[in-house]
């Protein structure tokens, strides 16, 4: 496992020296870029249930939208009563010290993430009986249907929305720390899955998706696997939203906190273009997503849902098992699927011919 | 063979239908400590349904099921699995994309309920070195790395068995395990299924269509025809029983 192990660090350096480099020599791209590590941070997380546990969520967007406003709740209480702020719309403007807004960023991450997970360990119980297309539809409907509950929500300002507090400092530089916060948190999540996957949990997932029922005849506590693997991916979807609501520095139900059309799909779309049930295949399926997407906005406006569409429908109709996984077929060799002749893996002479 | 032994599978009078249709009327069957029984009957006489029955996978309708003295039939199959007894599937079931090694090594006991447990690396060198012992005993070590759906059907059905040794089962079920198996292979499973049972003290309860295989590897045999017991013995005494020879092995 050695050769993996260096080539994930190889990955790691190229995708840190593009978080340097950005701002230096691109800083216009920042924001788009910025918006490349959520990309990336929703594709990998939907894999855990997704790709790794069979569990196809159309849902997972309601994490990123109660990280959101669990966020914007807690920052804004910081100062000011919620119902208060939100009845007022905009008229309460406070100006932060740094330390102030930094206190209240890190409280809002925070409780972002873990109502998040909260929210996924009491839900999933119920959800994650569900199988295949009835989790997929269940899990849609559960993201509509609490986008609409808090639209209806008048202590969160229903269906206009919130403004969350103003950034402390120069213009330019509340888009870096969002940049940088975000980087942080899809590499800081990439890593706690890279090692989830090494441990028994990975496995354990992995079984779920193969054959949930042989799991179960196995004595694999596959209720909690479920549920947990889940509560990771909501808890990171959670810090996400939360970093997302205060760059856009607007947040409302239905555009920004659940985009079930957007986000919610462009997640599994990714997910499935780079190779579902892989480490790195939904970070390539994201960041080609999000080239094509930029591109096709800049250069053919008016065409880029077609080409959106057409990446899709050539994905699930073509290669199904995405980029990585057509590679894993092609290649089975580079992947470690030999068969063990001696002790050294050497390439066995009969391979190539198949 | 002694009669003495404790049994570690009782089943009293259970039944249990489906829909309008009696799959197992009235049956009651030990399962001795530490040897190996077989159970044998026509298709359709209900041996599936027996098993699902005894690992959870239903609900009974009647009767009671005892696992080392303790009443089971109200638990479901994970937590059965926990206690000891696991079952293999006639239509082989394994995680077919994950590799071999991946199959045997999810498949460790999960009786260790601490929170942490989950969160262990896979790749500790003791479950390496059982995995690979087992592959090994079952004679797929070389094909360790492949994805176990791209084995043959026999290749899987040997791998679901060295799955099962991993838990390190008290009692294991085993539903056909000889089907689709290469006749060539079949001493060679019969011989392991035997050492299984001797060497790593697993009891073994057994489905055969092979008489063969069945009357060389079962100490004691229940027959089944319509849902219904029709008989218990060794071997030799099934082999010579009237009602066995006409219901299932037919007059030679």
């Amino acid at each position: 496992m050695t050769s993996s192990a260096s080539l994930d660090l190889k990955l790691y350096g190229v995708l840190i020296a593009v978080a340097v480099l950005v701002p230096l020599f691109a800083p216009n791209y920042i924001q788009t870029v910025a918006v490349m590590w959520l990309m990336i941070l929703m594709a990998m997380t939907w894999d855990i249930t997704g790709g790794q546990m069979g569990y196809n969520s159309l849902g997972n967007v309601v994490f990123f939208g109660i990280g959101m406003y669990a966020s914007a709740i807690v920052q804004i209480s910081q100062f000011s009563d919620v119902a208060d702020y939100t009845a007022s719309f905009g008229a309460i403007v406070v100006d932060f010290t740094p330390g102030q807004y930094f206190t209240g960023l890190g409280l809002g991450l925070a409780a972002g993430g873990i109502a998040a997970a909260i929210f996924a360990l009491l839900i999933g119980p119920a959800m994650l009986g569900l199988r295949g297309p009835y989790f997929a539809i269940g899990t849609l409907g559960l993201a509509i249907a609490v986008a609409e509950l808090v639209s209806g929500w008048e202590y969160v300002g229903g269906g206009g929305g919130i403004s969350m507090p103003v950034y402390p400092g120069p213009p330019a530089a509340g888009p870096f720390t969002f940049y940088i916060l975000l980087g942080l948190l899809t590499l800081a999540a990439h890593l706690f899955v890279r090692w989830l996957y090494s441990t028994q949990f990975g496995l354990a997932i992995n079984a779920i998706r193969d054959d949930e029922d042989k799991a179960e005849a196995m004595g694999i506590h596959t209720n909690r696997y479920k549920t947990i693997a889940w509560a990771v991916a909501a808890f990171f979807m959670g810090v996400g939203g939360a970093i997302f609501g205060n760059m856009s520095g607007f947040i409302e139900p239905l555009e920004v906190a659940f985009p079930t059309t957007t986000f919610g799909i462009f997640m599994v779309a990714m997910a499935l273009l780079g190779g579902k049930g892989t480490l790195w295949g939904p970070v390539l399926g994201a960041v080609l997503f999000h080239i094509v997407k930029q591109v096709t906005w800049t250069y053919l406006l008016g065409w880029q849902w077609v080409a959106l569409g057409a990446i899709i429908i050539i994905n699930i109709v073509y290669f199904q098992q995405g980029i990585l996984g057509w590679a894993q077929d092609k290649w089975p060799e580079a992947f470690g699927l030999t068969v063990d002749r001696g002790g050294a893996a050497r390439p066995a002479a009969g391979e190539a011919a198949e | 063979m002694t009669g003495e032994t404790a049994n570690v599978i009782e089943v009293r009078g259970v039944s249990k239908s489906y829909g309008g249709v009696q799959a197992n009327t009235d049956i009651s069957i030990d399962v001795p400590d530490g040897m190996i029984t077989g159970l044998i009957g026509p298709n359709g006489s209900g041996k599936t349904t027996l098993f699902n029955s005894i690992v959870g996978y239903h609900p009974i309708d009647s009767g009671s099921i005892r696992f080392q003295g303790k009443e089971i039939s109200k638990l479901r199959v994970p937590d059965i699995a926990r206690l000891g007894m696991l079952r293999t599937f006639q239509q082989t079931r394994i995680y077919s994309k994950m590799n071999c090694m991946d199959n045997m090594q999810i498949s460790v006991s999960h009786r260790d309920t601490s929170p942490f447990a989950i969160f262990a690396l896979r790749d500790r060198g003791e479950i390496v070195e059982e995995a690979e012992r087992l592959l090994e005993f079952v004679g797929l070590y070389e094909k360790r790395f492949l994805i176990s759906g791209d084995l043959s059907f026999g290749q899987q059905k040997l791998l679901e068995f060295a799955m099962a040794l991993m838990n390190r089962p008290k009692v294991l079920l085993l539903d056909e395990p000889t089907a689709g198996i290469n006749p060539t292979l079949i001493n060679g499973l019969i011989d392991r299924l035997k050492r299984a049972n001797e060497e790593l003290g697993v009891t073994l309860f057994v489905i055969e269509h092979n008489m063969r295989v069945i009357m060389n590897l079962a100490g004691k045999i229940s027959c089944l025809a319509h849902g219904e017991l029709l008989a218990t013995g060794t071997p030799d005494e099934l082999q010579n029983d009237p009602r066995v020879v006409d219901a299932y092995l037919g007059a030679h």
